[in-house]
Order: structure tokens, then C-alpha cells, then sequence
């Protein structure tokens, strides 16, 4: 099961928050389990770090108010010692945090000192990409992270059922595609030769944070980006290479495309208008966002678009 | 109250599924036999309600649903003649199952439109997604724009009709019956069919397993002409025929309507 959508604003930033909010919402008997959002705001030369020090589930109980803040502690000082200025860090749920810093060193080297803190996990980092995610629908998940006012250009979100992994955050999309800046994923489906590509993946030294076959995708696109490839040639070259039935969505800095399998087995439809592009598992969505009646469609086999902000 | 406690006008119970109760909506308006009302504000439960009291226990043969707004399920398991229209979009499962109406959408329609349907004929004045016509037994369907993948799957009767491009795999597994495919196919059009015809007018990317191309004879012309004609589609344009090699499957070409004439 699961829904996922997709928003991108070609003439300036609007409430993309709200926006994919209540597109999730109307999807929420795909998935109650969690939802996630990739938003992407207005980039300036800070550098935007979301990440968690404990799972939702397990951030409460003996010690742990202490651990956590001892935790959050040592990110900073390691934040210092990389040698990136700290401009804020913030939390709304003590155990999520976004940080903003001045840094220009390499981004890999950094995610991997800051998650050597104990329960440490990097959701993203970019100059304006941010993953939120958290347990529960997406008004919920909205209202702890007070989505309701982050306007930007574009971004996708992921409504779970958990049905082969746990419901944790984790296992929760969208996927940043460590350690490369502002691209995350969001994928309905299952990838039947996720073993051979992550094997493949970790040679080439990429790390995972989960068991999901999803997070393949975000990793992947941003291996076949580094290489100099275009993001719509990466979502092409993946139809051949990953086997499976699946739709994905991809974000980066300032593109939001989508891929659907040779057997279009996974839902998808697409809105497309001059000033807005939105695309959702579902028309309900669609809907949500779009009071009128729309013209929409179904993208075929195959099909790979990509659209630009 | 139903509908409160969000925009969409969907409740959900402590479980997280969507609230199972609803009441009647007071905003229909009858006029002899027939009826209307706006469903935008309504949840599924609600217009299925409203529906099944109107056609069923008032007596009303002709119902207009104003807004369906891309809301699931909606008209399904309809057993009765009667007529409906929907002003709008409805979303997915839209028809399924029904039995003898006549419905009108204007507006586009998500997955499964008319799923299983028996009889009556369904027309879409726009697109619609994949799994159209799945499995249906009998009637009319008619999609006046492009479709998505597998098209009448496993149908088992009745009569397809695009006006634009299918998507692949589109009469997957098709037992009996005809699609009328007037733009495009996908992929694999027709693959491991049992029986039934599919025509098509535009270009087919390609053949599925054991679909090949089929004799073409006056009884097709008749066909296409006379359905055509009773849908006021204009003119049909030139068809090539498709049909079932028999080389995986072979048995009798009976329809379920057909089969209950046959004395054992």
C-alpha cells in the first residue's frame, strides 16, 4: 500500500507544507503508520542539518531526558570541531532536531562524525532540502513540526504501512540520498533485486540507514548524479536496473521527477498545469490540493518526467 | 455530525480507519422521479447511502450527483435499472459490480472503473486510470480519452470502448468479450487471452503471449458500426483485429448471459 505525493510551484515559493499536508491527509487509509516530508525552502549559504537522536517510540523512559540532551550536546561540539559555525539549532520534539551552520567542508565526513553520537541519525542535509518524519498521519506529524507555515518551492511526501519493516523512523520515507545534498526519494513498491544493488552500493562506499528497499533508489540516482548524469537520464537508467513493480518520486534542489515501472503496476496520477505540477497515488489527493475539476492522467509505462522550479 | 473533524469531510475512529457511521444527507432535491444532490461535503458512506434509498426504497429512476470529488467506491453494487450521473470525478472503484444502470461521468475516473460490472452501460466523458473495465461480465463501457494499464483484465463479457491510448498489458488475461481501442496500445496487448476480440485503430507496441491478429468479417463491421451508432460516436475509424491463438488456452466461448440459455 502506501501513498505518496509530489508539489513543485514553477513561479515561486507557496505553502508547500500545508499543501503536501492535506494531500497526505486525504491518503491516510494508505498508510497511518508514519508520514515523512521533503520540503525544500528558499536556499542561502547555510546549510540545513535534520536529524534525530533516538526513535520516537524509545525517546522517553529511565535517563533518557539526560542522554538526549547529552547527545544533542556532543553534535554541537563535533559540529564545532569540523570546523562549521552553528547558527541554530532547534527542536520541537526533543528527540528531532534541525540545525543550521556556515560550513563548505564535505558533507560526507560530516554526516559520518555526527552520526558516530549514540542513536544519531542525519535525515538530510542540504542548502534546502528538510526530511521530517515521525510516527502518526500527516496532520499529526504537521502539527509537531509546524508544517503548516514552511512555504517553499516544491516537495514530496510518503504516507507508510508498514507491511516488511518496522514502524519506525527508519523505515519511514522520503530517503535522503546520503551523503549527497538535497535529493530524497519518495517509492510505492517493492524492489526485488535490493540485495544485489545494496552489495553493489556499499562497494562503491555508500552507507544505509535502513532495511528499506526504498532507500535504494535515493542512493542510486545520486551515484548515477555524481557521475555527472542528469536526473532524468539516473530515473531512465534505473528502469533497467532495478527489478521490482514501483513509482517513484525524486526531489533535488530545484527539479521533482517521476518514475513508474515496465509493468505500471503502482498508481501515480499527474496534474500538470503551467504555475503547478502535483502528482499523487491518488486523484483524492490531487483533490485536496486542487479544489476544481482538474484534467488528470495516469502516466504510462515507463514513463520518466521531470520538471524544474 | 458526520464529516467533522476534518476538511475532507472524512472522520476517522480511534483505529485510524475511516469512520463507518453517517447519516442521511438533508440536501437532496426530488422532482417526480427524479433527484440531486451535491456530495462534496458527503462521505462515501453518505452518497452510497443516499443512492441505494433513492433507487431502491423511493422509487427514483434518475439521480444526478453533483461533486463526487475523486471519492472511492462510489455507485457500487447497483442492481436495478435506473439512470445516474455523476457531475464530476469520481476516484477509484467507481460502478463496480453494478447490474442494469446507466451512468453517465462527466469528468475523469480513477482505478477499476466498473469492476465486475453485469450489465448497463458506463460512459466517461474523460480519462481514466488503469484496471478500467476489470473483469466486467456484460454491458457497455465507454471511455472518451486515454486509459492506463491492463485494460479489462480477465473481462468476461460486455464491450470495451476507448476513444484514446491504452496502456500496457491491456486485455490481460481476457476471457470473452470486446475492446474497441480507437488510439494507441501498450505493451503486450491481449497477453495469454482465452477468447473475446480487441480492435484497435492506432499503433500496438506490441503482442502479448498467444495474442495474434484475427480474420476480420462482416459481423466485426456490424459490431463496431452498430456500437458506434447507438453511442453517437461518429463515424469508426479503420480496426485491426486481434484475437486468442489457442495455443494456451481452449474452451468454449459462451458469455455468462449466453450460458444460462444452454440446456445441460
Amino acid at each position: 500500500m502506501c501513498g505518496i505525493a509530489g508539489v513543485i510551484h514553477r513561479d515561486g515559493t507557496a505553502d508547500v507544507g500545508a499543501e503536501l499536508t492535506a494531500m497526505l491527509q486525504s491518503m491516510k487509509h494508505r498508510g497511518p503508520d508514519s508520514t515523512g516530508y521533503a520540503v525544500y525552502g528558499p536556499a542561502d549559504d547555510l546549510v540545513v542539518i535534520r536529524f534525530v537522536l533516538a526513535e520516537p517510540n524509545k525517546s522517553t523512559g529511565f535517563g533518557m531526558e539526560e542522554r538526549l540532551e547529552r547527545n544533542r550536546a556532543e553534535v554541537e561540539s563535533r559540529l564545532a570541531k569540523i570546523g562549521a559555525e552553528v547558527a541554530t539549532v532547534t527542536s520541537d520534539t526533543g528527540y528531532a532536531f534541525r540545525a543550521t551552520i556556515r560550513y563548505g567542508g564535505d558533507l560526507k565526513a560530516l554526516a559520518d562524525y555526527l552520526e558516530d553520537v549514540p542513536g544519531c541519525e542525519v535525515l538530510s542535509l542540504g542548502s534546502s532540502l528538510e526530511i521530517i518524519k515521525d510516527l502518526g498521519d500527516a496532520q499529526t506529524v504537521s502539527g509537531q513540526y509546524n508544517l503548516g507555515s514552511f512555504r517553499g518551492t516544491h516537495g514530496i511526501g510518503h504516507v507508510r504501512m508498514a507491511t516488511e519493516s518496522e514502524v519506525d523512523l527508519a523505515s519511514a520515507h522520503p530517503y535522503w540520498a546520503y551523503p549527497f545534498a538535497d535529493v530524497a526519494v519518495v517509492h510505492n513498491g517493492q524492489l526485488t533485486n535490493y540485495h544485489q544493488w545494496r552489495r553493489r552500493l556499499e562497494q562503491h562506499g555508500h552507507r544505509f540507514q535502513s532495511e528499506c528497499d526504498s532507500e535504494i533508489i535515493a542512493v542510486y540516482l545520486a551515484e548515477y548524479m555524481a557521475r555527472g548524469l542528469s536526473l532524468e537520464t539516473a530515473m531512465k537508467h534505473s528502469l533497467d536496473d532495478l527489478d521490482g513493480v514501483f513509482t517513484y518520486v525524486c526531489v533535488t534542489g530545484n527539479e521533482l521527477g517521476i518514475a513508474k515501472d515496465e509493468m505500471a503496476a503502482k498508481p501515480l496520477v499527474l496534474f500538470e498545469s503551467d504555475p503547478l505540477v502535483a502528482v499523487a497515488t491518488e486523484e483524492a489527493a490531487i483533490r485536496a490540493l486542487v479544489k476544481r475539476e482538474v484534467e488528470t492522467r495516469d502516466p504510462y509505462e515507463r514513463e520518466v518526467l521531470v520538471w524544474e522550479v | 455530525m458526520p464529516g467533522s473533524g476534518s476538511r475532507s469531510g472524512v472522520s476517522y475512529d480511534a483505529r485510524g480507519l475511516v469512520e463507518p457511521h453517517a447519516d442521511m444527507p438533508d440536501n437532496i432535491e426530488v422532482d417526480g422521479g427524479r433527484a440531486r444532490f451535491d456530495a462534496a461535503d458527503l462521505t462515501i458512506r453518505q452518497i452510497n447511502m443516499a443512492l441505494r434509498q433513492l433507487i431502491y426504497n423511493d422509487g427514483i429512476t434518475d439521480v444526478t450527483v453533483l461533486n463526487p470529488s475523486s471519492k472511492h467506491s462510489l455507485a457500487v453494487g447497483i442492481l436495478k435499472r435506473c439512470r445516474i450521473h455523476f457531475e464530476g470525478s469520481p476516484g477509484w472503484f467507481a460502478c463496480g459490480l453494478i447490474d442494469g444502470p446507466e451512468v453517465t461521468i462527466n469528468g475523469r475516473v480513477g482505478w477499476s472503473v466498473a469492476e465486475n460490472m453485469m450489465s448497463g452501460v458506463v460512459t466517461i466523458e474523460r480519462s481514466a486510470g488503469s484496471l478500467t473495465g476489470a473483469a466486467i461480465r456484460g454491458g457497455d463501457l465507454i471511455v472518451k480519452g486515454d486509459v492506463g494499464a491492463r485494460t479489462g483484465i480477465d473481462q468476461k463479457g460486455g464491450t470495451i470502448i476507448v476513444t484514446g491510448d491504452v496502456g500496457i498489458n491491456t486485455g490481460f488475461m481476457m476471457q470473452r468479450g470486446r475492446q474497441i481501442i480507437c488510439g494507441n496500445a501498450g505493451m503486450n496487448l491481449g497477453d495469454s487471452m482465452y477468447d473475446g476480440a480487441i480492435y484497435v485503430a492506432g499503433k500496438v507496441r506490441s503482442l502479448g503471449v498467444d495474442c495474434v491478429p484475427g480474420e476480420w468479417d462482416d459481423a466485426d463491421t456490424e459490431l463496431i458500426e452498430r456500437k458506434f451508432r447507438i453511442h453517437g460516436l461518429g463515424d469508426p475509424p479503420e480496426f485491426q483485429k486481434f484475437v486468442c491463438g489457442k495455443q494456451l488456452h481452449n474452451y468454449d466461448a459462451l458469455e455468462p448471459s449466453e450460458r444460462k440459455l444452454v440446456i445441460h
